[in-house]
């Protein structure tokens, strides 16, 4: 008996390294790999022929310096601001309302607003792009029917990110939905009527009892939606090429024109390797945050 | 109905009626641009300037689809989309449940320290590792093949992560019972893994399944970077390659008709299998 229970010890180490193997594999070879060398790459200058010559941290300093650069980190702030402070509440909003015990049909129009979220997304760039053409774009027809101006949207540097931004509210709002939905759906509705007793009002309720009980939900979405948002650039490239005048042009636009435009694989690693400590530390802040205002029950 | 009128009692019909309008409102928003896409692609140029625009076109000009094959090599992308859809999916399959399982339920030294690299991974978007990915394709000279669209991804590089450790959480919950049973009657791991623990967890293979058909078809920047003929493409560098300009007009319904023929699969299997799609959003959601 002991022998056997033995060997399923042993025959448990061959078999979990043999298990783990393909996953592992496709791990060290494509993603450590490449990053480890990505981090080295971002220290030398380099057209992607030919030899490359280490220059230290010039790359790090260049990009401090570096006009076009600072442009899209702030596009790219931008971006995320805007997601944040509007597509988040909008998505806390509707699940709020379609969690309401009167609603029939809940799942139905669940459905509806996560088909954006399914769908391809350059796709549904070049339908946005019709979209919010200027002259016959559907979203100027209903702006000028409520009585305003037409919006020169991805041909003014003024309009064209709040324009991505609509665009990708559009397309991120269902999934934001779908988890704020899950997480009301887990209140213990014991809470709600505790509050009853005591004559809450309804905005008491949602302040006091919905939003703390809602946090770690809250938190997920917040952290997923900054972190997506950070590497925007399929709505970029595909609507506005970056344009007009770099009002679109983000960070990780940027770094794929370096590469793959202008040639500068160093500088554009460099870049990468600013975005991923960027991403790294907004996660840990996040999670350091989180012990102020998440609640758990 | 009856438990309408009583909530109506209680909340004041003023906040039903608003309740539903708001809802009602946003489900209009959130289709509408689908509908509008349907509507141009069966439109004919001139018919797409017209103010006011008209939703049902007359006539509709249903050949815009055929036009789009004609136009560009669409069939191709298509066929390219699901030859690499299927395989991240098949290779996905094996990679991710294997190693989910051996993290939950194997003990072996390093496991977790093996787990938390590979879980790190999930900080680690592909848009970091561009210029260095392609690098690494260009030396093993796999630029512009089907092993560079396929491979990394069935070894479950680039967000495979993110099935493992869904999995593992599923395979966490299954009682150890099960699994002693079946040691003590001479089972091998593999035969534990494959015949006691993988039917337990269909739920979530099916969710899985589905992510992965998901990303895998409407993935852009990857193929991006490592491919670059046009017999390579995928349907989304198909689709945002097509400029789509005639006669100095942008051809809007032949855009449209190829958009809306790449969402189309998508939306169908959305349609059939939309219970694992909310259920896994929600599991990795609150779990994760």
């Amino acid at each position: 008996m002991r022998e056997t229970r033995l060997s399923y010890k042993h025959q448990q180490w061959f078999w979990g390294y043999l298990f783990i193997f393909p996953a592992m594999l496709g791990f060290f070879l494509f993603m450590l790999y490449p990053m480890l060398s990505g981090i080295l790459m971002s220290f030398t200058k380099w057209g992607g022929f030919g030899s490359q010559e280490w220059i230290g941290t010039a790359n790090y300093v260049k990009m401090f310096n570096d006009k076009h650069f600072i442009i899209a980190v702030w596009n790219t702030i931008y971006y995320t601001l805007g997601i944040l402070t509007m597509g988040v509440p909008l998505a806390l909003i509707l699940a709020v309302f379609l969690n309401q015990k009167f609603i029939k049909g809940r799942n139905f129009f669940r459905a509806i607003y996560y088909l954006p979220v399914i769908s391809m997304m350059v796709a549904v760039s070049m339908l946005w792009k019709w979209l919010l053409s200027t002259n016959h774009g559907l979203v100027n027809y209903f702006i000028e029917i409520i009585g305003f101006p037409p919006i020169n949207w991805l041909l003014d540097p003024r309009w064209a990110m709040p324009g991505l931004i609509l665009m990708s509210i559009w397309k991120g709002t269902g999934f934001n939905m779908v988890i704020f939905l899950a997480g009301l759906q887990g209140i213990p509705q014991v809470y709600y009527e505790v509050a009853d007793i005591d004559g809450a009002n309804w905005w008491h309720k949602f302040r006091h009892v919905t939003l703390p009980l809602l946090s770690p939900a809250t938190f997920f979405i917040i952290i997923t939606t900054m972190i997506h948002s950070f590497q925007i650039f399929q709505q970029a490239y595909i609507m506005t090429e970056g344009g007009p005048q770099e009002s679109t042009t983000t960070i990780v636009y940027y770094v794929y024109k370096n590469a793959f435009e202008w040639f500068h694989m160093g500088y554009a690693c460099a870049q990468a390797v600013l975005l991923l400590i960027i991403l790294i530390l907004a996660t840990y802040l996040q999670k350091e945050l989180q012990k102020k205002w998440v609640f758990y029950e | 109905m009856n438990k309408i009128l009583i909530f109506c009692k209680r909340k004041g019909l003023t906040w039903v009626i608003i309740s539903y309008i708001l809802i009602i409102a946003g489900a209009i928003g959130m289709l509408m641009p689908f509908l509008w896409m349907v509507s141009t692609s069966l439109k004919d140029i001139n018919q797409v300037f017209i103010i006011p625009p008209k939703w049902i076109p007359e006539p509709c000009h249903w050949e815009n689809y055929k036009r789009v094959f004609e136009l560009i090599n669409f069939g191709r992308y298509y066929w390219n989309t699901i030859l690499v859809t299927t395989g991240r999916m098949a290779g996905m399959f094996i990679a991710c449940t294997l190693a989910a399982y051996a993290f939950a339920r194997l003990k072996f030294p390093g496991r977790d320290i093996l787990f938390f690299l590979l879980l790190s991974s999930l900080m680690l978007p592909f848009e970091v590792l561009m210029v260095p990915v392609f690098m690494l394709m260009k030396n093993l000279h796999w630029i512009n093949t089907y092993q560079v669209l396929i491979i990394p991804h069935a070894l479950g590089a680039f967000g495979g992560a993110f099935s493992v450790f869904l999995l593992k959480q599923f395979f966490l919950t299954i009682p150890k019972e099960l699994e002693e049973a079946a040691i003590i009657d001479g089972a091998s791991p593999f035969r534990i893994f494959w015949s006691v623990m993988l039917p337990l967890v269909k739920p979530a293979l099916a969710a899985m399944a589905i992510f992965t058909f998901g990303s895998a078809w409407n993935d852009f920047t990857y193929p991006l970077i490592v491919t670059n003929t046009d017999n390579m493409k995928v349907l989304a560098l198909g689709i945002a390659g097509f400029k789509g300009f005639r006669e100095g007009l942008t051809q809007w319904p032949l855009m449209m008709a190829a958009s809306a023929m790449s969402i189309l699969p998508i939306v169908i299997v959305f349609i059939l299998a939309q219970k694992y799609f909310i259920e896994g959003v929600k599991t990795t959601g609150l779990k994760g």
